[in-house]
């Protein structure tokens, strides 16, 4: 049974994959809906949405403070899914979960990913769940068609990037720096060294994240993958706009910079 | 579950029963996995054991006592209370015994950089002391909180020569600096190691910091058998990750006579949502690399936890603790704030000796429940530090 993500991965051949972060209600619920299309309309090929967490420990400043500041409101997971469904209704692009693993834990993964399948997610990036500890998680997964996208780091050992690539159902998203999210490292020859390594190992497509906050950024890895996440640096967009519409345009502006970049 | 099942644990994937486990970014899988051979390479090594032993004999003061404390026994109409002397070591608790071992560890893989989170800042000093031992660059994260009532421990470290990193976010405490510890490591993980001050973390962290801390479990056995003649009826240590209970615990796991208690942290009460007793009032979840027991609310976040001690004030708990719950080898009890600066104060005027407020929470534990103990019972209390570090903890308290 294929999902949203799996057709698209298979489509685009030389197309390549532009996926922004949005964190589920920073700086609210509704105007991450709306954000969403926005994304949707400016060239972007899936959307990455963020569970916030009350300890986001492979993220940077940028996401722990929109993660924080979701949390501050009071948002439930309910909440979240509600917004889900009503993003889902407006737009046909693949939805990503990006979360850390206890919250699954508390709703039980099955009921978990039921639910998160139910209001229109294709597929789940769980940063503190390695594959070695993914079997429940997969199984999960499996039975309700929603991708299971496993990250690569450039510590990676050859065997460990075939096991992540075994596991991932979809794309797997290469992180292309030793750190969290939103490091705003330059990008050198090693980083180059890894995505190709990547490209020699993998059957799976690739994405590449943390740390892409430039067109130049993009141009450069865009130029070895298949595509990238944006995360921080759109959260740090975000952050200076003054009300919705300026931050819909902020995020327009930057996205369609990048997609003309790539 | 069967001694001897219990004693090969964890199984080959750091499980206790179903405890335990690796759940860190991939960036450090490498680096857990690099860890462990290592360790295993090393742990039986003749010349290692010997250097190891060198150092705890001749730094930090090893053996410890298994003191008879009299007027304690006698205040509460026992016979033989017995303290295991952690207090007495170099830097004034047992978390040396810890960092001795894994400084080894660290500078023979070749690290040159080494980080630690702290809670009541004692691992921090530990941490700092072995830093400075072996001439080692040290960064040492603590929360903001904590660095505010553990300022004593504050400027040790630094006059160690570590950089002591204040952390803001969240409730600015042990959990949060362990956060910031981990994103460090994620960071920079291929020059730096990362010197975990519990069993806690992802495997084989749990495992390591529990060997290194047997060396408390491994001489109260022999100083039993030669001070009374026989193993201990029961013995008490306070729980927040829980390795100087497990160091203790350790050796006694199989010895069924043992009778075997942790202590936790109730804060303002069980009932108050203001207490850090992972496994008396959590579910088993994840943080900070393992599953395990922990405090968190319906949606999986984690809930802020409370302790009048630095140290104990933390939502999870070592996955091997969570087993020993399950299985019930060992029991797990709580005393509030209160009870606890009681028992501090107590033991302070009866025997001379000022507990750590960690320390202090075995002992309330004691006094609370002295009704179910049989007059010449060999009871042994963990005396796992000591409490020169709380006086401003208690300072503000009489001021309440």
């Amino acid at each position: 049974m294929s999902n949203r993500i799996q057709e698209l991965v298979a489509e685009s051949s030389n197309h390549k994959l532009l996926i922004p972060y949005l964190t589920a209600g920073f700086p609210s619920l509704n105007e991450t809906i709306q954000l969403a299309e926005t994304a949707a309309d400016s060239g972007c090929d899936m959307l990455e949405l963020g569970l916030p967490f009350s300890d986001p420990l492979a993220d940077g400043p940028e996401i722990q403070y929109s993660s924080h500041q979701a949390l501050q409101q009071g948002l439930k997971f309910d909440e979240i899914l509600s917004a889900v469904e009503k993003i889902r209704a407006r737009i046909e692009m693949p939805l990503i979960f990006m979360g850390y693993y206890n919250p699954l834990i508390a709703h039980g993964l099955g009921d978990f990913v039921r639910r998160a399948a139910g209001a229109g997610i294709d597929g789940l990036i769980i940063p503190d769940l390695p594959v070695e500890e993914s079997a429940d998680f997969k199984v999960a997964c499996n039975k309700q068609a929603v991708s299971t996208i496993f990250l690569a780091a450039p510590t990676s050992s050859k065997k460990r990037i075939k096991m992540i690539d075994k596991n991932s159902t979809g794309f797997v998203y290469a992180v292309t720096v030793t750190g969290v999210t939103g490091t705003g490292k330059v990008f050198d020859r090693s980083t180059d060294n890894y995505l190709k390594k990547l490209r020699s190992i993998l059957d799976n497509k690739f994405v590449a994240g943390f740390g892409v906050s430039s067109p130049a950024d993009a141009r450069r890895l865009g130029a070895l993958s298949d595509g990238m996440v944006i995360g921080s640096a759109i959260v740090k967009l975000l952050r200076q706009g003054k009300n919705l519409i300026d931050r819909r345009m902020k995020l327009e502006r930057f996205l369609s910079s990048i997609r003309k970049a790539i | 579950m069967t001694a001897k099942k219990r004693k090969q644990m964890p199984d080959h994937r750091g499980r206790y029963g179903e405890y335990g486990g690796r759940y860190v970014p991939e960036t450090v899988m490498y680096a857990l996995e690099e860890l462990e051979e290592f360790y295993f390479s090393i742990k039986k090594d003749r010349s290692f054991k010997h250097e190891l032993s060198g150092y705890l004999n001749s730094f930090v003061g090893r053996p410890s006592p298994l003191y008879h404390a009299q007027r304690l026994s006698q205040y509460l109409d026992l016979n033989h209370i017995y303290f295991k002397r952690e207090d007495l070591n170099h830097t004034g608790a047992h978390k040396i015994n810890n960092t001795i071992g894994q400084i080894l560890l660290a500078t023979k893989m070749g690290k040159k950089r080494i980080i630690a989170e702290t809670g009541a800042g004692q691992h921090g000093l530990a941490t700092a002391t072995v830093c400075a031992l072996f001439g080692v660059e040290c960064i040492v994260y603590m929360g903001a909180e904590d660095i505010a009532r553990q300022a004593p421990n504050v400027e040790k470290m630094q006059l160690l020569g570590a950089e002591v990193v204040p952390v803001e976010s969240g409730s600015k405490t042990l959990k949060d600096a362990t956060n910031q510890a981990l994103r460090d490591w994620v960071t920079n993980v291929r020059s730096t190691f990362y010197i975990i001050g519990s069993v806690v973390g992802p495997h084989p962290y749990p495992m390591i910091v529990r060997d290194f801390q047997s060396v408390i479990g491994q001489e109260t056995k022999k100083q039993s058998l030669k001070l009374f003649g026989r193993l201990p009826h029961l013995i008490v240590a306070c729980v927040g990750g829980g390795s100087n209970a497990i160091g203790i615990f350790s050796q006694f796991l199989g010895d069924k006579s043992v009778k075997l208690v942790g202590v936790e942290a109730a804060g303002l009460g069980l009932a108050s949502g203001k207490h850090s007793a992972s496994l008396r009032k959590g579910r088993p979840g994840v943080l900070h690399g393992s599953y395990s027991y922990l405090l968190y609310d319906d949606d999986g976040q984690i809930q802020l936890p409370h302790s009048v001690s630095a140290g104990l004030d933390y939502p999870g708990i070592g996955p091997q603790h969570s087993e020993l719950k399950d299985s019930g080898r060992v029991s797990y009890g709580s005393v509030t704030d209160r009870e606890t600066v009681s028992a501090f104060k107590l033991v302070s005027r009866l025997e001379g000796i000022i507990p750590a407020m960690e320390t202090s929470h075995a002992l309330a534990w004691l006094i609370k429940n002295k009704c179910k103990m049989r007059k010449n019972d060999k009871i042994v209390v963990c005396l796992s530090g000591r409490g020169d570090k709380d006086m401003a903890i208690i300072d503000k308290w009489d001021k309440k």
